[in-house]
């Protein structure tokens, strides 16, 4: 869930109260937004992303961090660079390449399928549970 | 929202699309390239909502080749359980090739192999449903984010006539938009289980179209869970190709691949197991490249400190409901036309027996559905307003959650729905491993809460869209498992431990429908399947 929204970098742009889909933030009386509705937080990093600041911080857990974790550990957060790092990893902001050029998902679809991940043998599976199922053609 | 109260945002469009994912985005495109006006309103912010917008989209994306063409229908038909219909497997195969080419003329950056060929098969959803917001507002489309639909409005011949909900980032005011024709693309139902990215899709939109007479079919086909680290939500399993599963004292579990690795798994959980794992059978040599095929499978075992490489983790099966699952509105022609006229369905909202039968459509199968149905029922959409009538004064037709018939309050309230429903809904001893018994016991408890929340209720501003959703979640439970009762086999993934083989007389699919009376009846496919 989102646990941090830095003073020090927030721009005050409120991104963040517009894109989150749970509308878990409130604009701020000083221009910070505030996480007013954490428990509807579905930990889905897309606030991360949009951030233009790297201000945000949202903590892999499903429930709200327990008092005391390094997951609201500010200055820790910022130190190893995990602040804003989904908008990195998908190769968002100024200079990056976006992740999408780097997507290999191809590679794993195709071993799948070669592997067999999915044939008449397989009918009381629930299918393609990963999002994957088709052979890839050599060229697409 | 005080249901009665004059509204403060008041629109008028040939064309109304509910949801802003996917398929919401391809029907408003497609709405808007046939000439309509149209308006799109999200329940939250077009770009980010949805199931696609913060995972990674597999795509059945196979080029015009018959043999290759072929083969992809060939393969689905072989798990499907014979519920889908070729055809309709044919034209999504079509209809996204198109329309995913053009995304790639819109500018979508996609990878380019070894061989110096793009490839198209899959998209990053943040990047994907970043340029189809762009595209939607290029497109002269008038997006309406933070403005979720809580009812339809209807004509007086039962036609839908636009629809009604809450601004909720502007003091929480009623919106309404008028239109010839509305587009459903509201997704699946999750019951906020806390799946990735899937606590919007709460189902408002079958019981909208429900209220009005809509359909249902293959809801029994709503139990998808899939794993995620146990402390975290993040459900993405492609990677798990690669993973070993352990117990609690580190023995390695025979537990078979990938896919039949799932129900005995499931079984350990369910008994209050733990279950590990870890990502050893990975080579050296493919680590980077899967970090960049999916980075938000590591990225959350990154920031717990967890190399899933050398380290195992805990994990745990988190429920997807109707998302990955199948069922949802019938669609009754090529146009994805419900059976209310006017109203159209397109994405996670519809049933994908069509082309997925009877298994998970997963990334793959359901996102060329919602590139494709969204875009016939967009076309379709403007061409039904254009010959319609405008509505003088259309009728407001939410009920449940909305507008009580008793006196409001005096039953649970909408936190304490949503949790008496998950307990019905989310366990995997009640919901992955079904029984008879076990889904009548079940039903009992949904039956008396749908009595509550029908004539009780209600709620203001932000709490209008809790009590709501929490009504569309009572009514979705109650068709999955009306569906369930009525399907006595097992078939695909729905899994009944009493009755553990298909019925070759069951090889049809299952309509449901209703509100406070529930039915249930057989549709014969229309077309043998291999």
């Amino acid at each position: 869930m989102i646990e941090i929204v830095s003073r020090d970098r927030c721009v005050r742009c409120d991104i963040c109260v517009k894109v989150c889909p749970m509308d878990v933030f409130e604009p701020g009386t000083d221009g910070v937004p505030v996480i007013a509705r954490q428990p509807d937080c579905q930990t889905c990093f897309m606030c991360e992303a949009h951030c233009p600041a790297d201000a945000l911080f949202v903590a892999p857990l499903a429930g709200p961090a327990p008092a005391g974790s390094p997951y609201t550990d500010e200055a820790a957060l910022v130190a190893s660079g995990a602040m804003g790092r989904y908008r990195h990893v998908i190769g968002w902001g100024r200079g990056r390449t976006p992740g999408s050029r780097l997507d290999k998902n191809f590679v794993f679809t195709a071993r799948l399928a070669a592997s067999g991940g999915e044939g008449p043998s397989r009918t009381d599976a629930s299918g393609d549970d990963a999002g994957v199922s088709e052979r890839q053609p050599e060229a697409s | 929202m005080s249901p009665s109260a004059a509204p403060h945002l008041v629109r008028d469009a040939d064309v109304l699309v509910l949801g802003g994912g996917p398929a919401g985005a391809w029907a408003a495109i497609a709405a808007a390239e046939a000439g309509a006006v149209v308006v799109l309103a999200d329940k939250g912010y077009c770009g980010t909502s949805g199931s696609a917008a913060s995972g990674g989209n597999n795509l059945w994306y196979v080029p015009p080749d018959l043999a290759l063409r072929e083969d992809a229908m060939a393969r689905r038909e072989a798990i499907a359980g014979g519920l889908t219909e070729r055809r309709w497997m044919a034209r999504v195969l079509d209809e996204t090739y198109r329309q995913i080419n053009r995304l790639a003329g819109w500018g979508y950056p996609f990878p380019v192999d070894d061989a110096g060929v793009e490839r198209r098969s899959s998209l990053q959803g943040p990047e994907y449903m970043r340029r189809m917001r762009r595209r939607v507002h290029r497109s002269g489309v008038l997006i309406l984010d933070h403005h979720p639909a809580l009812e339809l409005l209807a004509d007086a011949d039962g036609a839908v006539a636009g629809a009604a909900g809450i601004r909720r980032q502007q003091g929480g005011g009623r919106w309404e938009a008028r239109a010839r024709a509305v587009v459903l693309a509201t997704g699946g139902c999750a019951f906020l289980s806390g799946a990735f990215g899937l606590n919007v899709d709460t189902g408002d939109g079958h019981l909208m179209a429900a209220e009005l007479g809509a359909e249902l079919s293959g809801m029994e086909f709503s139990n998808a869970y899939a794993l995620s680290p146990a402390y975290g939500s993040h459900t993405k399993g492609l990677m798990m190709q690669f993973a070993s599963y352990y117990d609690e004292d580190g023995d390695r579990l025979d537990v078979g691949d990938m896919t039949a690795a799932r129900r005995p798994i499931a079984r350990m959980l369910a008994d209050g197991r733990q279950v590990f794992a870890r990502l050893d059978k990975a080579p050296p040599g493919l680590r980077e490249a899967m970090r960049q095929a999916q980075p938000n499978y590591f990225l959350p075992l990154d920031k717990a400190g967890i190399d899933p490489f050398a380290q195992s983790y805990p994990v745990r099966l988190v429920f997807e409901g109707t998302v990955r699952g199948t069922g949802g509105l019938r669609v009754t022609g090529d146009d994805c036309a419900t059976t209310v006229p006017g109203l159209y369905a397109a994405g996670d909202v519809a049933t994908r027996e069509l082309i997925t039968g009877s298994v998970s459509g997963g990334g793959s199968h359901n996102g060329a559905w919602a590139v494709s149905s969204g875009t016939w029922a967009g076309a379709a959409a403007a061409a039904f307003a254009a010959r319609q009538r405008r509505a003088d004064r259309p009728r407001a037709a939410g009920r449940a959650g909305l507008r009580p018939y008793g006196p409001a309050g005096g039953g649970p309230d909408a936190a304490e729905v949503v949790g008496a429903v998950q307990e019905e809904i989310l366990p995997l001893g009640r919901n992955y491993f079904r029984s008879s018994e076990g889904l009548r016991r079940s039903l009992g408890a949904l039956d008396g809460l749908w009595t509550s929340v029908a004539a009780h209720l209600t709620g203001e501003g932000r709490e209008a869209l809790r009590a709501r959703q929490a009504a569309a979640m009572v009514a979705h439970g109650r068709w999955m498992y009306r569906a369930a009762l009525a399907r006595e086999e097992s078939r695909g993934m729905h899994q009944r431990v009493d009755r553990p083989a298909a019925d070759p007389r069951l090889a049809h699919r299952v309509r449901v429908g209703g509100l406070d009376e529930i039915w249930t009846a057989a549709e014969e496919t229309r077309e043998v399947t291999a």
